[in-house]
């Protein structure tokens, strides 16, 4: 096994000309913080693009900042946060998640695995706010798509593309992102005690007001004490967040009260610091992090049908826990490793999802489970052929990242 | 002006032929044969363009688009799609020798489903009906491009529409989270669905803006929004366009995204308030027109704060709409201001160039420069939070020469704001229009790439070609891999 170790995007296409040449497939790695994700197949040589690094553009009102793909997010969080801005689409911290807190997530890494916090329901996802990147394709070309600029259709969007492809399509150098002003307060709304069918409903109402809620949630009372500091202790939480003004914020937390009593429902409010860590916790996905080997399954269902999707794995006794975020648009769930099986709960968790519409990655399992366990949703033939007719355009030697997504991607 | 492909003979001897097979598959008055009637489908928004498409085909049913692609498929025969033929770039321009494949006719709105906030509609339904079968129950669908009365969603999709309010609400790529599709071989496509992300790559990401070239839609997810329980806008009148943008960027600074935040120069607004009498200020050099939505708590704040700020940049003046009807009052001037131009001129250009927003002094004083030179008037319309610019070059059509002299400037304009730092289109889409164009922005790997993706859903180059990219697609050329074995050597690589 060799490690590159690139100073320049020059210096990449380089390398991958070389790979190419000689059909040596790369693993792409920035921090290294996401190595844990997807299928484990290791490719025989590691390109470490750690010296991609530094903020190159970044003028607040542009609403627009470009960096080289491996810096690090805690510089970039750092140069927003001097600002009062931030990237909307919230990249939650896995590191607790996937066992790597000594490395460092990249923005790189955030956009190639199109990651979202709970602030997804109104702001989208990675993809939503990526604008433009140079990158090195399977080829070793240098080249470049998208712009500088927050609205832009000139030619075909490859950004979506290239956020979730997992490296597997080019290997990025350089990204342009949109930034928006943090809000300037925030608080969250709970309700204790919802049943979780009863719970998707609320969250659904809340999501369905003019309030603009802007992530929702809701913890199972198994879980839901593991999540420090809220009031309510016991019982089940459903986490309602406002974001904006202070006199907004206030008038609208407000109104969800009201509306709360009203339906007799018991309600808290979190104050700014103690939102803010409730949806860090969240987003972190530390309700489930009771235990370090446990199988974690992200599943994104049809929102609606988010209870019946945890209730029918639950009901296959694997040893299931659950929490919803996006209002039941994201289900996390999480399985004993002994009573999971050979195939990691597969079969249930996607056959439960199969019901609902959506999809489910296997998020955190053992390596040998990754590599035999389909990582990623399989998708129906016709789209797998596409997928790979896309990744040959892109990489025609299969040498970026081989494997990390499907077979034969 | 732009050449399109040569017509392919071989397809054109086959016309007769081609028409009765297409009639086996789409019956009655499905397909159009008769010059008089394909005259219709000539052109769409681009009006400076016109051909007369071999065939007209408006399927019915998704059966009849996978079987009439598949038949195109089959006989070497490019097809052009279309929804309400309101591209401003020409992207539904038809050709000579190929199909229109008019999907008006899918017209339903399939189901409301307010549990999930999202609407399934066909590509035909209009962008404004969307809203229209939703806003009783207090939803709205965001993107809302000024054609929206006629526009179709399969269009918006083709382009990725965006409108006023999409600094705040985003485009149509943030609106839509799934489709249906036909590819080129007939065959159908499921991307996305009421769920969140794509469990693979993100190919509804890559559908949405593709200018008809990767596919037919035949279905459309739209998430729906709660609609604000209330908006105000500000007109404010500044002695300089520099001075307006700089209060743009002030607003931005403070950490306000307006629901909407546009400009136009004197001569829009003298042409607007000539035209709709909203009560412009004649006298200011550019006016700013400032939405900010919300509830009525988040409104009163923010409605002093960007008055405040207004005032430290100089404006002259600053009107904050008292009710509803003048709110509509302030915006009806801005709606009617591609109209107003018209009247000035027998005939305008629209363009849609983006730049980053502290380039706009210079772009502006550039494009004065360039008015002398063209001796053609512009007027200016902008989407001042996002930089989204729309010069309207005025030109008479019958003056000899003066078409050609106004699309010099367009592309002239359109080249400065690629060497200011931005993109040739905000939201019109490059389509025939602004084709000969990419390669100010793109260099020849950049767009081969691009084409490489064409090649994985259309290998013959189909679906809308002559759109887009300056040169056709050649798909096995492009897919070769040229190995140079031996020319890098792994020896030499441990300097990294």
């Amino acid at each position: 096994m060799t490690s590159f170790r690139p100073t320049s995007a020059a210096e990449v296409a380089e390398i991958v000309t070389w790979a190419a040449a000689e059909r040596q497939p790369l693993e792409i790695v920035g921090g290294g913080s996401k190595c844990g994700l997807g299928r484990a197949n290791r490719p025989e040589h590691r390109l470490e693009v750690a010296a991609l690094s530094g903020i190159l553009d970044y003028e607040p009102p542009e609403l627009v900042l470009t960096a080289q793909a491996a810096t690090p997010m805690r510089a970039i969080a750092a140069a927003l946060d001097a600002e009062r801005q931030m990237l909307a689409f919230e990249p939650p911290d896995w590191s607790a998640l996937l066992g790597t807190s000594g490395s460092e997530p990249t923005l790189g890494g955030v956009v190639a695995t199109n990651l979202a916090g709970p602030r997804r329901v109104r702001a989208g996802a990675a993809r939503d706010h990526f604008l433009g990147f140079a990158a090195v394709n399977g080829r070793g070309e240098a080249w470049k798509a998208g712009g500088k600029v927050v609205k832009n259709v000139t030619g075909y969007d490859l950004c979506k593309l290239q956020a979730g492809a997992y490296g597997t399509l080019s290997v990025l150098t350089e990204l342009s992102v949109r930034v928006l002003p943090r809000p300037e307060q925030e608080c969250s709304v709970l309700l204790a005690g919802l049943e979780d069918e009863a719970a998707i409903r609320a969250m659904a109402a809340a999501l369905n007001t003019p309030h603009e809620v802007s992530s929702v949630a809701h913890l199972p009372a198994a879980v839901a004490a593991r999540v420090a500091g809220p009031a309510g202790a016991g019982g089940s939480l459903t986490v309602l967040r406002l974001e904006g003004p202070g006199p907004s914020v206030a008038y609208r937390a407000e109104a969800l009260q009201a509306e709360a009593l009203r339906q007799g429902r018991e309600c808290h409010l979190l104050d700014h610091a103690s939102s803010t860590a409730v949806w860090a916790a969240i987003g972190a996905v530390q309700p489930l992090l009771a235990r370090t080997d446990s199988v974690v399954w992200r599943v994104c269902p049809t929102p609606a049908s988010a209870a019946s999707v945890l209730h029918a794995i639950q009901a296959a006794r694997i040893g299931a826990e659950g929490f919803y975020d996006w209002g039941g648009g994201l289900l996390w769930v999480s399985l004993a490793p002994d009573q999971a099986g050979d195939d990691c709960g597969a079969a249930i968790v996607r056959g439960a999802v199969a019901a609902a519409g959506g999809h489910a990655m296997l998020l955190r399992a053992p390596d040998p489970a990754r590599a035999s366990v389909p990582v990623f949703q399989p998708e129906p033939a016709s789209l797998r052929a596409l997928a790979q007719r896309v990744k040959s355009g892109f990489d025609p030697v299969g040498i970026l990242n081989p494997g990390r997504m499907q077979e034969g991607v | 002006m732009l050449t399109m492909p040569v017509p392919d003979g071989a397809v054109l001897s086959r016309r007769a032929e081609i028409v009765t097979a297409l009639r086996r598959i789409v019956p009655g008055e499905g397909v159009i044969d008769s010059e008089e009637e394909r005259r219709v489908y000539e052109s769409d928004g681009l009006t400076a363009y016109r051909t007369l498409p071999m065939v007209v085909v408006l399927p019915e049913t998704v059966d009849q688009v996978r079987r009439v692609m598949r038949y195109c498929s089959e006989h070497g025969i490019k097809l052009v799609p279309r929804g309400a033929g309101t591209s401003l770039s020409g992207g539904a321009l038809p050709l000579a020798d190929g199909v229109l494949l008019g999907m008006g006719k899918f017209k339903r709105i399939l189901e409301i489903d307010i549990a999930n906030r999202c609407a399934v509609v066909q590509p035909g339904v209009t962008n404004l009906a969307i809203t229209h079968a939703v806003q009783d129950q207090g939803f709205y669908y965001a993107p809302d491009p000024s054609s929206q009365i006629a526009c179709t969603i399969g269009g918006n999709v083709g382009e990725n529409s965006g409108g006023v309010h999409c600094l705040k609400y985003g485009l149509t790529t943030n609106n839509v989270i799934g489709i249906e599709m036909i590819t080129i071989d007939g065959e159908v496509v499921r991307l996305g669905g009421k769920h969140f992300d794509a469990a693979g790559y993100d190919l509804l990401g890559v559908m949405v803006g593709s200018e008809g070239l990767l596919g037919v839609v035949t279905e459309v997810t739209v998430r729906l929004l709660p609609k604000p329980p209330g908006a105000r806008a500000l007109l404010i009148g500044f002695p300089s366009v520099v001075g307006a943008g700089e209060c743009v960027a002030a607003i931005i600074a403070a950490g306000i995204i307006p629901g909407g935040m546009e400009m136009m120069d004197k001569l829009a607004v003298q042409a607007a308030e000539a035209f709709v009498h909203a009560g412009y200020p004649l006298d200011a050099e550019a006016l700013l027109i400032v939405e900010l939505d919300g509830c009525e708590a988040e409104i009163d704040h923010l409605v002093a704060a960007v008055e405040d700020i207004a005032g430290q940049h100089g404006a002259t003046s600053c009107r904050v709409s008292q009710n509803e009807a003048e709110r509509l009052n302030f915006w009806a001037g801005r709606k009617a201001a591609f109209p107003a131009v018209g009247r000035l001129s027998p005939d305008y250009y629209c363009m849609d160039g983006t730049i980053p927003r502290r380039r706009l002094g210079d772009v502006l004083a550039r494009m004065k420069q360039m008015e002398g030179q063209y001796k053609l008037r512009v007027a200016n319309v902008f989407h001042a939070g996002d930089g989204n610019l729309h010069p309207l070059i005025m030109y008479d059509a019958n003056q000899p020469g003066e078409l050609e002299r106004a699309e010099e400037f367009g592309n002239d304009i359109l080249r400065l704001c690629v060497e200011v730092g931005g993109v040739l289109t905000g939201e019109h889409g490059v389509g025939v229009e602004k084709r000969d164009l990419m390669g100010t922005m793109f260099d020849d790997t950049d767009l081969e790439q691009q084409q490489r993706l064409k090649c994985a859903f259309d290998p013959d180059s189909l679906l809308n070609p002559g759109k887009v990219f300056p040169q056709l697609c050649r798909c096995a050329e492009l897919g070769r891999v040229h190995v140079h074995a031996g020319q890098t050597r792994f020896p030499e690589l441990p300097r990294f």
